[in-house]
């Protein structure tokens, strides 16, 4: 049997009825996450009539082009294509933004000693414990008052206005070891020359998976593109899902709906899967 | 924790930290200063003028049937939340732990809901369970069971549950797998030479070493329950039916936007500021003790 | 080329003083070796020199030109760090290359300096690869070549073989002794192994808590210690010490005696002092006797092996020769 022929299984590997035991518990497992997924796509590929009479297919139907098109081209109060442009701006604004002052600021911290450095790391260590969700009403009002309500700086900002990143990066940087940045000394390198030529490259694979989380994080955001953006065309398309049921008895347009459901997960998941590695080296490290 | 070598200078590290410092104060500490202070005031009707009435607004919430309500709703949801969705990924993660082939094609399926928005989970999960049209509403129906979770306050619980678990099983089984892989595979081998069956082996050696990556989880769990769960509710349910499912950061919301109460909705944000620095010290504390393991 | 010199250096953290202050002019092409217990303040010595670490008080001049505050780069040296400090991300050419690069040399000059340098260390092959495919004694190398392309007027090797294992170590050591040598560039090269200080060193600091306990060619340091601490620290198995009385007539204020191992002879004829053989090793050519003396003190004897060997719990008989005899006084300063 393959499994047996493997040198490394040993007694503790299952075997035989155990080892398809385990795949099979697996396999249910995966149906529970699926199950969702699966269905969103179906009924994204069938007619509304299909849908409002149940119990709706279990299997595609031929409206895919049909009903994304529609979703892409029209949406419902906005077309979705412009909901994905400006979740995507969002999450790269975020992601970029957030690991771009973190980097620096992180580096200052810890290759500096300036005033007021022991005070800003403090400060950055607050920020680790507020998620914007708990100070929304007031930060709603300082973005109205600077007049970016319905604004791409208006959905940043806020956001990365925390340090988790500048922790991670220096937490990084601390495990630099010390005679790198006296040898780029004694060659020569200035701080900032330090920073681009050896700090930076480095980095890299810190850099890659928050990207990763980041993005994810920026691209899934619901409640603050919900309060900043009142105008169709600034909707991000996962806060916009919401905003396509109709209010009221009306019977929602569940192909689309379903349609954009399975858009705004799209790029997340490419994210992830294609930077797997990276992603879970990243997450469990990071937040060890 | 410190450097040995720094590079000399004051205004480049100052400018180097100037964004960070900029956008923190504009975005972070102003508002959440503001939540403080405004914690301590209640406007007129009108919202011309406010007036200041000390912890009035705490012991008005303390004191406010709803408030409360809220209170045990959010520790039922998070209770369950944390229970469904560790108890599901910790199953899930010992199943692929005993494969040696094949665990990475399970982990990258298994890692999808990761990606998939709160919000967008209850998109899905609302499909599923919508009165009208959803298919398990009608398989249900089918065995007699009347799904209802716009009027049924229990059902909408179980749904907000289950699908802020279902976009959580992802993260908690990557830190379990990592965990499980942890262990030195000498330990158990050892303990099946002892004779331990594979259950004995999971209670009595597997769990315990588990330790360290449970407690973690259980934290970071609440916090999400907590805080990161608003899209499913919001989507799902909104809070209803009669607030069954209103957790205290949708309460935040919705006396803050919709019932435009600021001092309330700010007198709530310093409670949950409060809670969150609490999980987070027990978080670092417990990360601290980690580190001697 | 150049000459160093310092002068009553002082380095303090805080209120701790850590060195109190060393004088030293180093010729050109001298190799010196600082070497001492760990914390004694000879990394730190080193450092100073090279610009890492800033100077409390006294001078660094390089030259002639004092350079207490110039930065590393303007000061003409190269360093050679304990854990080599390999760019892991640039290749070993790039390694080579990075300070050359700074300084806007043209890219055919660097190709030339970078190539030449890794012919003489026999790196050409490896020139495309990462610090990380490479072994111990090659990252050695590597770390060796950065400092040569500069050209520098001054290298400094801080603990540069610790990392290695015993028998690279030996290599290395020569290779660098034949590299100072052919280059002829000075060199200031700290270490805490007396061996390699010895092998190494056209003059070699001993120093101890931050003091420059003495200053001399190996040899000479080694004949003629200047303290207790350097007659103990120079030299393996150590100096024997003894209470003063043992010598026949001492100087009236020393308080040790102080024999080497191969000055200490087991005799049947007439004797200083007597003891009971503890246990022997013998090394092969030579043969160590460790003797537990009547008040307790444990000496060395090194003896040829040839001679005849005492039987474990064997009482013997110890000479030496006046002229073999070191006395100290009670802060330890030799008489």
């Amino acid at each position: 049997m393959a499994g047996q022929s493997n040198t490394r299984a040993g007694m503790v590997e299952s075997r035989g009825l155990g080892h398809w035991l385990t795949h099979l518990g697996l396999i249910i497992g995966l149906l529970f996450v699926f199950f969702p997924i699966w269905l969103a796509f179906v009924a994204s590929t069938v007619t509304q009539p299909e849908i409002v009479k149940p119990p709706m297919p279990l299997l595609p139907g031929d409206q895919f082009f049909e009903n994304y098109r529609k979703a892409l081209v029209a949406g419902v109060n906005a077309p979705v294509a412009l909901m994905m442009l400006n979740s995507l701006i969002m999450a790269m604004g975020i992601a970029i933004g957030k690991i771009a002052i973190s980097l620096i600021s992180a580096f200052a911290i810890v290759y500096f000693r300036f005033p007021g450095r022991r005070l800003f790391f403090w400060l950055i260590f607050l920020t680790l414990m507020l998620p914007v969700e708990v100070r929304i009403v007031p930060t709603y009002e300082v973005v109205a008052g600077f007049g970016m309500l319905n604004s791409y700086s208006g959905l940043i900002f806020p956001l990365i206005a925390s340090a988790t990143a500048t922790f991670l990066f220096r937490q990084f940087f601390m495990t630099v070891p010390d005679e790198l940045a006296e040898a780029a000394r004694v060659d020569g390198a200035r701080p900032m020359r330090f920073f681009w030529d050896i700090l930076l490259p480095m980095s890299r694979t810190n850099i890659a998976a928050l990207f990763v989380i980041l993005f994810i994080y920026g691209w899934n955001q619901y409640l603050w593109p919900l309060l900043i953006t009142t105008d169709p065309s600034m909707n991000t398309i996962v806060m916009g899902i919401k905003q396509m049921f109709p209010s009221g008895d009306d019977i929602a347009d569940w192909p689309v709906i379903m349609a954009t459901s399975i858009l705004a997960m799209i790029p997340p998941v490419i994210v992830v899967i294609s930077m797997q590695r990276l992603f879970i080296r990243g997450l469990v490290d990071s937040e060890k | 924790m410190e450097k040995r070598v720094t590079f000399k200078g004051i205004w480049l590290p100052l400018l180097l930290v100037l964004p960070q410092i900029v956008i923190t104060a504009v975005f972070f500490f102003y508002p959440a200063g503001q939540a403080i202070w405004q914690s301590l005031f209640i406007p007129d009707p009108f919202g011309l003028s406010m007036r200041f009435v000390g912890l009035g607004n705490f012991e008005y919430l303390l004191g406010n049937p709803y408030y409360r309500a809220s209170f045990v709703t959010t520790a039922v949801f998070s209770t369950l939340v944390t229970v469904v969705s560790m108890g599901v990924a910790l199953y899930l993660a010992v199943l692929a732990d005993r494969l040696i082939k094949g665990s990475g094609v399970y982990r990258t399926l298994l890692i999808w809901p990761y990606a998939v928005a709160p919000a967008v989970a209850g998109v899905l999960w609302l499909f599923m369970f919508n009165t009208r049209v959803g298919v398990v509403t009608w398989y249900l129906g089918l065995l007699g069971y009347d799904w209802n979770h716009v009027l049924n306050g229990d059902e909408a619980m179980g749904l907000v549950v289950v699908a802020s678990s279902w976009g959580r099983i992802s993260y908690n089984f990557l830190f379990f797998l990592a965990g499980l892989q942890a262990i030195p595979k000498s330990v158990i081998e050892a303990a099946a030479i002892d004779g331990a069956r594979f259950w004995t082996r999971f209670r009595t050696i597997v769990f315990p070493l588990l330790s360290p990556t449970t407690f973690f989880l259980l934290v970071v769990n609440i916090v999400y329950a907590f805080f990161e769960t608003f899209g499913v509710i919001h989507t799902i349910t909104a809070g209803g039916p009669q607030q069954a499912t209103t957790i205290l950061v949708y309460k935040v919301y919705s006396d803050g936007f919709v019932g435009q109460d600021l001092g309330s909705s700010a007198a709530q944000s310093v409670i949950l500021l409060f809670i969150v620095g609490l999980l987070t010290i027990v978080q670092f504390k417990f990360i601290e003790r980690r580190v001697h393991y | 080329m150049a000459t160093v010199s310092l002068s009553g250096i002082k380095k303090s953290f805080g209120k701790t003083d850590v060195i109190h202050g060393i004088d030293m002019d180093i010729k050109e092409g001298e190799l010196i070796v600082i070497v001492g217990p760990s914390g004694c303040g000879k990394s730190t010595l080193l450092r100073m020199v090279a610009g890492l670490e800033t100077i409390t008080s006294g001078e660094v001049s390089i030259d002639g030109n004092r350079v207490n505050d110039l930065e590393p780069m303007n000061r003409d040296i190269a360093m050679v760090f304990q854990n080599y400090a390999l760019y892991p991300h640039m290749s070993v050419f790039d390694n080579m290359a990075y300070g050359l690069k700074i300084a806007g040399r043209p890219k055919g000059e660097i190709a030339d300096r970078v190539g030449a340098a890794a012919k003489l260390l026999q790196l050409e092959p490896y020139l495309k690869r990462r610090p990380r495919e490479l072994s111990g004694g090659q990252r050695q190398r590597v770390a060796m070549g950065r400092a040569i392309v500069r050209r520098p007027a001054v290298f400094l090797f801080d603990e540069p073989l610790s990392n290695l294992d015993a028998k690279l170590r030996v290599q290395m050591r020569l290779e660098i002794k034949q590299l100072q040598r052919r280059l002829g560039v000075t060199s200031l090269y700290v270490t805490h192994d007396q061996v390699e200080a010895m092998t190494l060193a056209d003059r070699m600091i001993v120093m101890n808590g931050g003091v420059a306990e003495q200053i001399g060619a190996p040899l000479e340091v080694y004949a003629n210690p200047a303290s207790e601490f350097v007659a103990g620290f120079i030299g393996s198995p150590p100096t024997n010490f003894m209470q003063a009385e043992l010598a026949g007539v001492p100087p009236a204020s020393a308080v040790t005696l102080g024999v080497r191992p191969e000055h200490l002879a087991i005799t049947t004829d007439t004797h200083k002092v007597r003891g009971a053989v503890l246990y022997t090793e013998a090394l092969g050519a030579e043969t160590l006797v460790h003797v537990k003396l009547a008040d307790g003190t444990l000496v060395t004897v090194r003896q040829n092996a040839t001679e005849k060997l005492p039987q474990e719990g064997e009482d013997v008989a110890l000479t030496w020769g006046k002229a073999d005899e070191m006395h100290f006084d009670a802060s330890g300063k030799r008489i």
